[in-house]
């Protein structure tokens, strides 16, 4: 109980903070915005997004906000559809890596010795690798990936970044004199991992979520653009890869190409300045100063 | 009488905080004499370091100087334009700061970083500041050969007489000490403190030294200036204020430091803490905190006062005479 | 020089690791790739580069795991990666050789710009507190790093591209000309390859600039910086030797963690482009099946990167005295 609350103390005093920032306030209501077409998409599709039936290559017109592809479909109502599948990827793949680089990182750094090397060699190497490549061979080997081995690899390879700098963190944190306080008071190891050290590395921990999620989109999307997906999904990054097969841009329907990219852009935008937002909550020189002029005074 | 080195008129300093200007240097006026030992002493919080910095001209975003005066040699400091004010530095004025770890660029060597001082005040060729730099180097007993260190391969000792090395390349009048013992022990502090006394005679450099411990100065400076709350409350002979302190806060500070040779007695302490610096009390800043506090204190602040060399803030010592 | 070995073991085991990865790879995953692609090659090429295919896929069942692997690892320490399926009989080596200069000019180059230039801008924003840079840099490009580099790439082709016409929209130089050394082919190389470098030049600097602000908010906060304003000293000087030599520091162990997302978005910008870089030829290998040419690749970008890594080790023991002597 002790654990939550001094959790959501922390968070209490962050979100106070990020209400009075301009950059956080901005990323939280464009992702409120995407997470409420996420859960009702059928509010904010005019067409099917699917259906072919409309007359193919329109431009912009009140019919169609953004016209239609050389198949015949909405371009509107397909970016409407598309949100759902990468924003959860975002949050899931963000989650997971997470709970993964918490795990790892701050155990590691607790506890010490022979396992925090092991620990923290493994993290590194799997940092080291370099995870795209990686990501597209797996993928080319098991064709047209689905939805779960994406997020399983995207994971699988993002979670390793969280963890080094967790347990750089947890690492300074861990010969402080409260911790070593209340392990002399007794407490489980639990106790102070959960309760001790864990909260004064909430902002940390947050502002990873946030990159994680950011990884998520960007690589998700690029998959899919080059086809490594599954290309039959409604999503951003397959729109992408049908308008370049279909030389959207060449052919005259740039918005077909263009608008996709826009809608990655923006969910990425918002979690990029949620994310900076509270690398100042963590860290408070990092905030706006207003530039200041010397004052001469004269005796 | 030859004219203070340095002259410090009603000088005034705020911090901008979240709740307000936080007034940290409040109207100092300080004369220093050429040659003189100046110790400023005084709890945490209580402007000392602030107002040697302001003097300095060192401060940063969110202190700045707003009121007041710093003539050095004549000159008043705060008006000359920012390449005026960085010519002068290191010829006239130097600093000595608390931690040489901190201090110290980490990543050029001793000889480099003396060398960057030379070569921003002077036309010396290499050999010349070569030969200064291990004149100074030898003024503090480090051999030559750690030209060529770097910071962290010299014990802490080292580093802070390497920092004093430093301060004293161009021969500046003034040397301004922020605290430079704290980070050692007392045997190193001693020693330290006799170097720089030492140096002094040679030199004849005046020197402004700030402190918590006044033990470190009570040998060694000739003046001591106690601060509270951003004020000087009182400043005279270091002996005699040591003696004989007048004003309450100052009497409390010598109470609680015990004497080694003298008999045992139990410790006191001041009661209370330091006022906001953001909404002082009116009248004495010290009032709320103070076993003999008037009405008076509470409403009207007292000046500083001076009698006989001995200057005291207190209305109990310089009553207000009514006519 | 402890430091210089203990991260050059570092990055063997790293290596190691990479190999390993590739070896088990294909033999962990469903339906039988690799006999797939045996099939193709079967009686079209001599026995032995059967045999070593064969080894690198783990097709022939004769050899225990164990000898197969350490043949593997010693086939590709040799350089003998296999056979590529697209270029056939040609040896991978030899057809990665063709893509490699490409991408070391495109990627390396505007990796390395956007390094430096990012890092000198970070420093000057974070030194001028509160001024223009400072305030316009960060929001600007914490939007403009969120962006797909794919996307940009798209953005610009169609702008600069198609509707300018003042650049090339693909491939690395015109197809019809004849690749010769002359001053109009490489003109018309450099041509094709601004937007490209462009695009990635973009999307990368926005990170050095932050980090490196970030940085030297800090250090500039340091006594020594004071120290430094205190002794009068220009304020260039300043700036660069005291504030920025240590503010660098951590960024360049930053610049090699960040490595392996400035490789991702360069495979995307290759493909794009149609840039006929080792990226461009990875995607090309996957749409090909061309299964030994796309594990190499795969190699070979890990190599590169840990080649990146060691060298940024070294400039960090270069520059900061410390490490030099770390037990």
């Amino acid at each position: 109980m002790r654990l939550v609350r001094s959790i959501l103390r922390v968070l209490l005093r962050g979100l106070r903070f990020l209400r009075r920032d301009k950059k956080a306030m901005a990323g939280s209501i464009i992702l409120f915005v995407l997470l409420l077409i996420t859960a009702f998409p059928s509010w904010f599709t005019p067409h099917d997004p699917s259906a072919e039936i409309y007359t193919p290559g329109i431009g912009l017109s009140w019919s169609h906000l953004l016209g239609t592809t050389s198949f015949g479909q909405d371009v509107f109502s397909q970016l409407m559809a598309g949100t759902r599948q990468s924003v959860l990827i975002a949050l899931i793949v963000g989650f997971f890596c997470t709970v993964l680089s918490v795990a790892i990182g701050i155990t590691a750094a607790y506890v010490g010795g022979l396992a925090d090397d092991a620990l923290a060699l493994f993290t590194d190497v799997v940092l080291v690798i370099p995870t795209f490549p990686l990501i597209i061979v797996i993928t080319a080997y098991v064709k047209n990936a689905g939805f779960w081995l994406m997020v399983f690899v995207l994971v699988f390879t993002g979670w390793s970044y969280g963890a080094r700098q967790l347990r750089v963190q947890a690492l300074s944190l861990r010969n402080r004199d409260y911790l070593l306080a209340a392990k002399a008071r007794g407490e489980s190891t639990w106790y102070v991992i959960g309760v001790e050290l864990i909260p004064p590395m909430t902002s940390l921990i947050v502002a990873n979520f946030l990159g994680a999620a950011l990884y998520a989109v960007l690589a998700a999307s690029g998959l899919q653009f080059v086809g490594l997906g599954n290309i039959n999904d409604q999503s951003w990054g397959t729109m992408l890869y049908w308008a370049q097969n279909n030389e959207a841009l060449q052919t005259g329907l740039p918005l077909w190409a263009l608008a996709p990219g826009v809608a990655i852009a923006v969910l990425g935008s918002a979690l990029a300045l949620l994310n900076y937002a509270f690398d100042e909550v963590a860290n408070p020189a990092l905030r706006p100063v207003r530039a200041q002029r010397l004052k001469r005074v004269h005796a | 009488m030859s004219r203070p080195i340095l002259q410090i008129r009603d000088l005034r300093v705020e911090y901008a905080t979240s709740s307000g200007a936080a007034r940290a240097v409040d109207g100092v006026t300080l004369d220093l004499a050429q040659g003189e030992f100046l110790a400023i002493v005084g709890e945490s919080g209580c402007g000392k370091t602030t107002l040697l910095f302001a003097v300095a001209q060192l401060l940063t975003y969110p202190a700045s100087t707003v009121g007041g005066s710093v003539l050095f040699d004549g000159v008043d400091l705060t008006a000359l334009s920012p390449e005026e004010l960085r010519v002068r530095r290191w010829r006239d004025i130097s600093v000595v700061m608390q931690s040489a770890m901190n201090a110290l660029n980490p990543t050029l060597t001793i000889g480099a970083q003396l060398a960057d001082a030379c070569r921003a005040h002077t036309e010396w060729d290499d050999k010349r500041i070569h030969e200064r730099s291990v004149e100074v180097l030898s003024m503090v007993s480090i051999d030559a050969v750690h030209l060529k260190s770097f910071p962290f391969q010299l014990s802490g000792g080292m580093r802070q007489r390497a920092m004093i090395a430093m301060a004293l390349l161009l021969e500046p009048k003034l040397v301004i000490m922020d605290e430079p013992t704290s980070a050692l022990d007392v045997v190193a502090q001693r020693s330290l403190m006799r170097q720089v006394e030492s140096l002094r005679r040679q030199l004849g450099f005046s020197v402004l030294f700030v402190t918590h411990d006044m033990s470190v100065v009570s040998h060694f400076s000739d003046r001591l200036a106690v601060m509270y709350a951003g004020q000087v409350v009182e400043l005279g002979r270091t002996r005699e204020v040591f003696d004989r302190p007048e004003h309450p806060y100052s009497k409390g500070l010598m109470e609680a430091f015990p004497s080694l040779l003298g008999a045992p007695r139990r410790l006191t302490g001041i009661a209370g803490t330091p006022p906001s610096l953001v909404n002082p009390p009116p009248g004495c800043l010290f009032a709320p905190r103070c076993a003999h506090a008037t009405d008076e204190c509470r409403s009207v602040l007292p000046e500083l006062i001076t009698n006989e060399e001995r200057a005291v803030r207190c209305h109990l010592v310089n009553p207000v005479v009514r006519s | 020089m402890r430091f210089i070995a203990r991260r050059l073991g570092f990055l063997l085991v790293a290596l190691w690791a990479a190999l390993t990865v590739n070896f088990f790879i294909p033999r962990l995953m469903p339906g039988n790739p690799a006999e797939a692609m045996m099939g193709r090659f079967r009686g079209h090429v001599n026995p032995n580069a059967i045999h070593a295919l064969e080894v690198a896929f783990g097709v022939n069942t004769h050899q225990s795991l164990i000898s197969a692997y350490f043949q593997y690892l010693g086939n590709t320490l040799h350089g003998n990666l296999g056979i590529s399926l697209t270029d056939f009989p040609l040896p991978v080596s030899t057809v990665i050789m063709r893509a490699l200069p490409w991408s070391l000019g495109l990627v390396g180059v505007s990796t390395i710009l956007g390094f430096l230039i990012g890092t000198a801008l970070g420093a000057i924003a974070a030194w001028r507190r509160g001024g223009v840079l400072d305030s316009v840099l960060p929001p600007v490009f914490i939007i403009i790093s969120a962006f797909p580099y794919f996307w940009i790439g798209l953005l610009s082709i169609w702008f600069f591209a198609l509707t300018l016409g003042w650049f090339p929209i693909l491939g690395g130089y015109t197809e019809t000309a004849t690749p010769m050394w002359n001053l109009s082919f490489v003109l018309d190389i450099l041509d094709h390859a601004v937007l490209p470098a462009f695009t990635i030049l973009i999307t990368s600097i926005g990170g050095w600039i932050l980090t490196m602000r970030n940085n030297m908010i800090t250090v500039v906060a340091e006594d020594y910086v004071k120290m430094g304003r205190a002794k009068g000293l220009k304020p260039r000087r300043i700036l660069w030797q005291y504030a920025g030599r240590n503010a660098l520091l951590p960024n360049l162990t930053g610049f090699a963690m960040s490595l392996g997302f400035v490789i991702s978005g360069a495979i995307l910008v290759e493909y794009v482009f149609n840039y006929p870089g080792v990226g461009f030829m990875l995607l090309q290998a996957v749409e090909n099946e061309d299964y030994p040419l796309m594990q190499s690749l795969f190699l070979l970008i890990t190599v590169a990167v840990l080649l990146a890594i060691f060298l940024s080790d070294v400039a960090t023991a270069i520059l900061d005295p410390r490490t030099r002597n770390s037990s």
